[in-house]
């Protein structure tokens, strides 16, 4: 049984150059509204999908980037092969930027930078043979002088990865293979040209259980005997445990927590991470997932929170992470879900327009007209039922003025990666300067 | 004991292919108390999803089904067709797999609670109408603020949750929920899990929890049935199949998964099976470590060890197991190619 290969991390090689470095990355993505838009020009919306990433990819390691849907981690993989135009930042690999190379010569890059795909029922063109699929990456690159060379060096890949004996392999087609037996081919094809760098986008996540471990196995013998190093994606916590040298935690385009595994796993830093790690079913019985989990989902890209991403739904949010008007209106929300629809029809006619304003003031003005103190004392009503929602940290006073009722929260600060023993974590809870009483 | 709710006797669902009848449920048994929750459990192809769906009546044409489904007194697999889908929505509910697909886009939310509850309860007033929407869309999280909204303005975990407050608005006796979670993220799915898991205190109702996902059901679960090939292989209390596997196949599969606590990889030689020519005997003999002589020379009898039940030689009967059927099974090496 195989276990995990521990990683030497000796000062020399900490100190080597590292294989790849991303500074400051960004994708972002232009929305276009309208047609009117479109012709009154203007700006649109940007999801920000890669938002500022620095990673420095060291020699034959395996780091994990890991998050939920929406969190940039696939667009960032991507990227690192020039498969993602970034808007901004380099990615420095040797003396090359590939974040501003022109696509032609990309091309060249692309042998010692190959990707394994998620779905390998769809990575593969179901009209063509193995010999000429895995062998298509050796033609492309001219790197084989004859037919009878390129199918000698696609046999000794189909051994490579398991695939034997290979002359069983050279003609069949993907429709012929099971889903481990595929994504062996797919990995095949990834390696042929001796690739330095594999990024592998959630390689099992299609395989069933009893076979997903193979293709692990592979994947790790692979990088001890081809030198390689892995970009591994996944949303699958227990994976990246076992399988990456560090990890990367991803939410809204960012990076949140980044270090060694093991760091991470036992002592998780970022909330974010802790709610990810506790959210993960056990297959013990007797051990279940707590239910006071963040509530929501990842948010909109293209309208992410003030402050620190993640705040609506931290449970320890507190006074700096950027609290805003739409977070009143999600308060609101939550209460009528708890109060039901009696609740709902008395307060929405005073509330309504508390949620009409712009969603990244940090102060709220209403007019209430004659109704001003009505909604105040609503406002403390809402807090003193549930006096434990972050949010009232956020909220510096509540006022009358006039007419109109005015909500001010504490200004927020975008939080940056933070030391934290070997761990670089996003969250202003490690930041002493901000959490001095918490 | 209570009654079960829903009965299951030999089901056995096939297809037709260009090679053969394809056995995609071949012989299946078992009941579902008031309450309670089934989790069905296997690899993609084995059955799994058909036999949800064969257990609503809800098979593709061209397939074929046999066996009983007893619910309420009457056999729904000879009943008409007419008849089953009186009953699908107030008694027998769907959860599906994408959420995505399955709300009409062009419906408010609100249409979507109407158009089901005028179905098949036509006495409602619009009033009462609004009020159950909401009231159980609440209780799936669901603000009482968003009930005119559009099915696109609100994220996959949303549309899953009103996906679920749909089937359980007409208050079905028993739900089958087809891998519910596989489409949405870690968190969201914990949440999902747990609302399913309030389903027999909120609303009484008896789940068939299709997943491929252990630590779901180790989760979610009352009892758990293992699917292979067609066939359940074990089932029993969630706490003891996971606690004490009896077959092979739950032993190993439970092995295989990469869980947080993995420290070494473990998998299972060998690929599931074609359900056209299934191997004989038992259909884990190929891939089995304990496979005997009997295994693929009898199918096994289902037997009782403790409070599961498992269709495996290894616990006898004794006395149908013929002389030297107890000796290991000598078999050819399974190459890395076939098993991959």
């Amino acid at each position: 049984m195989p276990t995990k290969p521990e990683l030497m991390t000796t000062p020399e090689q900490s100190a080597e150059r590292p294989l790849m470095e991303i500074r400051d990355l960004k994708v972002h993505y232009e929305l276009r509204g309208s047609a009117l838009a479109r012709l009154v020009g203007g700006e649109g919306e940007t999801v920000k999908a890669v938002d500022g990433v620095n990673v420095a990819l060291r020699k034959g390691e395996v780091l994990g980037l890991v998050g939920e849907s929406g969190s940039g981690k696939t667009t960032l993989g991507r990227a690192l092969l020039g498969l993602v135009r970034p808007t901004s930042g380099h990615i420095t690999y040797g003396d090359l930027d590939l974040a501003r190379m022109p696509q032609r010569q990309l091309r060249s890059v692309r042998r010692r930078l190959q990707m394994v795909f998620q779905d390998p029922h769809a990575a593969l063109n179901p009209s063509m043979d193995l010999a000429t699929a895995i062998g298509h990456p050796l033609r492309i690159h001219k790197l084989v002088k004859s037919k009878a060379e390129a199918r000698e060096r696609v046999r000794e890949t189909l051994e490579r990865v398991g695939l034997t004996p290979a002359d069983q392999f050279l003609d069949k087609l993907p429709a012929e293979l099971s889903g481990g037996q595929k994504q062996r081919a797919v990995i095949a094809r990834a390696i042929i040209c001796g690739p330095e760098l594999l990024v592998a986008d959630e390689p099992i996540s299609m395989l069933d259980m009893s076979v997903r471990a193979k293709i692990l196995e592979l994947m790790l013998e692979l990088g001890r005997d081809l030198d390689l190093t892995y970009v591994y994606i996944t949303h699958d916590l227990a994976t990246a445990k076992f399988f990456c040298d560090r990890v990367a935690i991803m939410y809204l385009g960012r990076v949140v927590e980044i270090g060694p595994t093991e760091e991470i796993f036992a002592d998780p830093k970022h909330p974010y991470t802790k709610a990810l790690l506790r959210a993960v079913p056990d297959l013990d019985p007797e051990r279940k997932v707590p239910r006071d989990l963040p509530r929501g989902e990842i948010p909109d890209a293209a309208a992410p929170p003030h402050g620190c991403s993640f705040h609506p739904r931290c449970p320890f949010a507190f006074e700096p992470c950027g609290w805003e008007a739409r977070d009143l209106r999600a308060m609101f929300e939550r209460r009528w879900i708890r109060l039901g629809e009696d609740a709902l029809a008395r307060e929405e006619p005073l509330v309504g327009e508390l949620t009409e304003v712009d969603a990244h003031e940090e102060m709220v003005r209403v007019r209430a007209g004659g109704r001003a103190a009505e909604l105040t004392a609503l406002l403390e009503e809402a807090r003193a039922d549930e006096p434990d929602d972050p949010l009232w940290k956020g909220v510096e006073r509540i006022e009358s003025d006039g007419g109109a009722v005015v909500v001010r929260f504490r200004p927020g600060i975008d939080p940056g990666l933070l030391r934290v023993n070997a761990v670089d974590v996003a969250c202003h809870l490690h930041d002493p300067n901000l959490s001095h009483d918490h | 004991m209570t009654e079960p709710v829903i009965s299951v006797r030999d089901l056995r669902v096939w297809y037709g292919s260009e090679r053969g009848p394809v056995r995609a449920v071949d012989g299946v048994t078992f009941d579902l108390r008031p309450g309670e929750t089934l989790g069905l459990v296997g690899e993609s192809g084995c059955g799994k999803s058909t036999l949800g769906r064969g257990v609503l009546g809800l098979l593709p044409r061209g397939a074929k089904l046999a066996g009983e489904v007893n619910y309420e007194g009457r056999n729904l697999v000879t009943a008409s067709p007419k008849a089953i889908q009186r009953l699908r929505g107030p008694d027998l509910g769907l959860i599906f797999q994408e959420p995505l697909t399955r709300l009409n886009p062009l419906l408010r939310i609100s249409d979507q609670f109407e158009e089901t509850l005028r179905t098949h309860e036509p006495g409602l007033s619009k009033q009462d109408i609004r009020h159950r929407s909401i009231e159980v869309l609440r209780a799936m999280g669901i603000p009482p603020t968003r009930y005119r909204a559009y099915p696109h303005e609100f994220s996959g975990g949303m549309r899953q949750r009103i996906m679920i407050a749909l089937a359980l608005v007409l208050r079905p006796s028993f739900v089958v929920a087809d891998e519910p979670t596989t489409a949405l993220d870690v968190l969201v799915e914990a949440q999902i899990i747990g609302i399913l898991g309030d389903l027999r205190r909120n609303f009484d109702t008896s789940l068939l929890f299709i997943t491929h996902n252990l630590g779901i059901v180790a989760e979610a679960c009352d009892r758990v049935a293992v699917m292979y090939a067609g066939r359940i292989v074990e089932q029993g209390p969630v706490t003891e199949v996971f606690a004490r596997p009896q077959h092979p196949y739950t032993r190993e599969l439970l092995r295989s998964t990469i869980s947080l606590s993995t420290t070494g990889l473990h998998y299972i030689p060998g690929a599931p099976p074609d359900l056209i020519e299934p191997p004989s005997g038992c259909r884990f003999h190929p891939r089995c470590p304990s496979a005997m002589r009997v295994c693929p020379e009898q199918f096994p009898e289902q037997v009782e060890v403790g409070p599961q039940r498992v269709e495996c030689w290894l616990h006898g009967p004794d006395e149908l197991v013929p002389e030297g059927g107890r000796e290991p099974l000598v078999r050819e090496e399974i190459t890395v190619a076939d098993e991959a």
